[in-house]
């Protein structure tokens, strides 16, 4: 039998009447009042995302020495106190075994925050790459996540938690005590929009999650605004988009690869980029309000150039949008595509990531 | 005038020998915001239980399969735009196409409403 695993907020998702649905062995909410108004209201307003799935890990030693540097396609070394950086752990044939933050919280210590389905996994896979003498520990059961996404989501935090939110810059973050807690806030997020990503204990998350709720710029939000959301800026999924299978080159995500240093899985990306590649990401808007969805098959010309591993309605563009993987040839920009299943056809063209570019992100 | 309902949740509203067809308040639930309604072709003849058209949400795409054989006659363009209109209204303004009515008999393999609401209890 699946497993599945409750979220410490599961009784308050099921008391807003939340639809809730198995995601990566968790029950999670996938929607409350609705899909499209919960993204709407994300990119108008500030939306508050219950992500404690996730699985957070905590490391103490040195970087060079415990080997825990060469695990991750980016220089973690460089990464400044307060501060973190997106990346990858790989295997040996540069496929990606998860896709990561990791931030430094100071000289000789870091959290490392990963997809909730490959916790486990990638615990393994960092314990077995260590050695010395460091502390490396999965500290996810004690860690909720919360997420405010949403152009208000930096006034809304000010007022509640103080003036000192205004100075953290985007990939920063600052340690705050929420409600007597201590807490870990970053300005992160997979929505586009400007966003926190707020690390708590797991006890304390309850508070905090009705405090931010009292406020009337902040509604809740599920999984399926937040895919709608992410798919919107080009974000990849993983276990969707990528997986064990996928090289980061492939996956259009190169720039958060250092392949001027030594790491698990470089050398086989150095010979993909010798040879080529046999196939590429590709983005692409339907020129309706289809939606293209995973697994279906894209077409260039009449001819089967590969498959779509992502694709919703966007509300914000109006039409249907996706990504998938292709023959290079056929990922030029400008070009058309033909997306099919079964006896259903959809023209689209491809375009370039993000998909939406009005977003607060960066404000 | 006659409200029948099918196993695949569709209702036909039935006015001499023409039908107004929907989607039952019960599937667009299921389904949640509607983001796309493929409409059948004016003059097109459909047979009992045959796909009649498809629509798509944010979750699902699905088959949208005619309560009784007929001609389309008229479909509501208004969810062309504006697809959430069957969120609003599913049995009303919701409504997605008309037919002339070819075989009338086929009525006896629909559900009245409450033959209807005890099908769906028995749901899981």
């Amino acid at each position: 039998m699946e497993e599945m695993k409750k979220v410490p907020l599961f009784s308050d998702h099921q008391r807003l009447g939340a639809q809730m649905a198995l995601f990566g062995g968790w029950v999670m909410p996938i929607q409350y009042e609705g899909i499209l108004s919960e993204s709407k209201w994300c990119r108008e307003s500030a939306s508050l995302f219950d992500i404690s799935h996730m699985g957070e890990f905590y490391f103490k030693g040195d970087v060079e020495a415990s080997g825990l540097e060469r695990l991750f396609s980016c220089d973690i070394a460089k990464i400044p106190v307060g501060r973190g950086r997106y990346g990858f752990l790989l295997n040996d044939a540069g496929g990606i075994v998860d896709d990561l933050i990791i931030f430094r919280l100071s000289c000789d210590e870091f959290m490392i925050v990963v997809n909730a389905a490959t916790t486990e996994k990638d615990f393994q896979v960092i314990l077995s790459g260590l050695h010395g003498d460091s502390i490396f520990t999965d500290i996810s059961a004690a860690t909720a996540k919360l997420d405010l996404q949403g152009p208000k989501s930096r006034e809304v935090l000010a007022e509640l938690f103080g003036e000192s939110i205004r100075q953290c810059p985007y990939f920063g973050f600052s340690k705050m005590d929420l409600f007597g807690s201590e807490a870990l806030v970053s300005r992160t997020g997979y929505t586009g929009e400007l966003g926190y990503e707020i690390y708590l204990k797991s006890d304390s998350v309850a508070e905090c999650w009705r405090r931010l709720l009292q406020d009337e710029r902040v509604k809740p939000a599920g999984l399926g605004a937040r895919d709608i959301l992410r798919l919107e800026m080009g974000y990849s999924l993983y276990g969707s988009d990528i997986d064990e299978s996928t090289t980061p080159l492939e996956a259009g995500l190169g720039q958060f690869v250092d392949l001027s240093r030594d790491f698990v899985g470089r050398d086989a990306l150095l010979g993909q980029q010798q040879q080529g590649l046999a196939r590429i990401r590709v983005a692409f808007r339907v020129n309706s309000r289809r939606s293209p969805r995973h697994d279906y098959q894209i077409f260039r010309a009449g001819a089967r150039v590969g498959h779509v591993t992502s694709g919703v309605f966007s509300p914000i563009l109006g039409c249907g949008i996706g990504v998938g993987f292709v023959s290079p040839e056929a990922a030029l920009p400008g070009l058309s595509l033909e997306i099919r299943h079964e006896t259903t056809s959809m023209a689209a063209t491809v375009v370039r990531l993000p998909f939406y570019t009005e977003g607060s992100l960066r404000d | 005038m006659e409200l029948l309902y099918t196993r695949e949740h569709e209702w036909i509203k039935i006015d001499g020998t023409t039908g107004v067809i929907g989607l039952t308040e019960y599937a667009v639930r299921q389904l949640g915001d509607i983001t796309f309604v493929e409409l059948p072709e004016v003059g097109r003849e459909v047979r009992q239980f045959q796909i009649l058209s498809s629509i798509e949400s944010v979750k699902a795409a699905s088959d949208i399969y005619a309560p009784l054989s007929g001609r389309v006659t008229t479909v509501n363009e208004a969810l062309d735009t504006h697809p959430e209109i069957i969120n609003e209204d599913a049995e009303g303004n919701g409504w997605l196409a008309g037919i002339e009515i070819s075989e009338p008999a086929g009525k006896k393999a629909l559900m009245i409403r409450e033959e209807y609401d005890e099908y769906l209890r028995g749901l899981p």
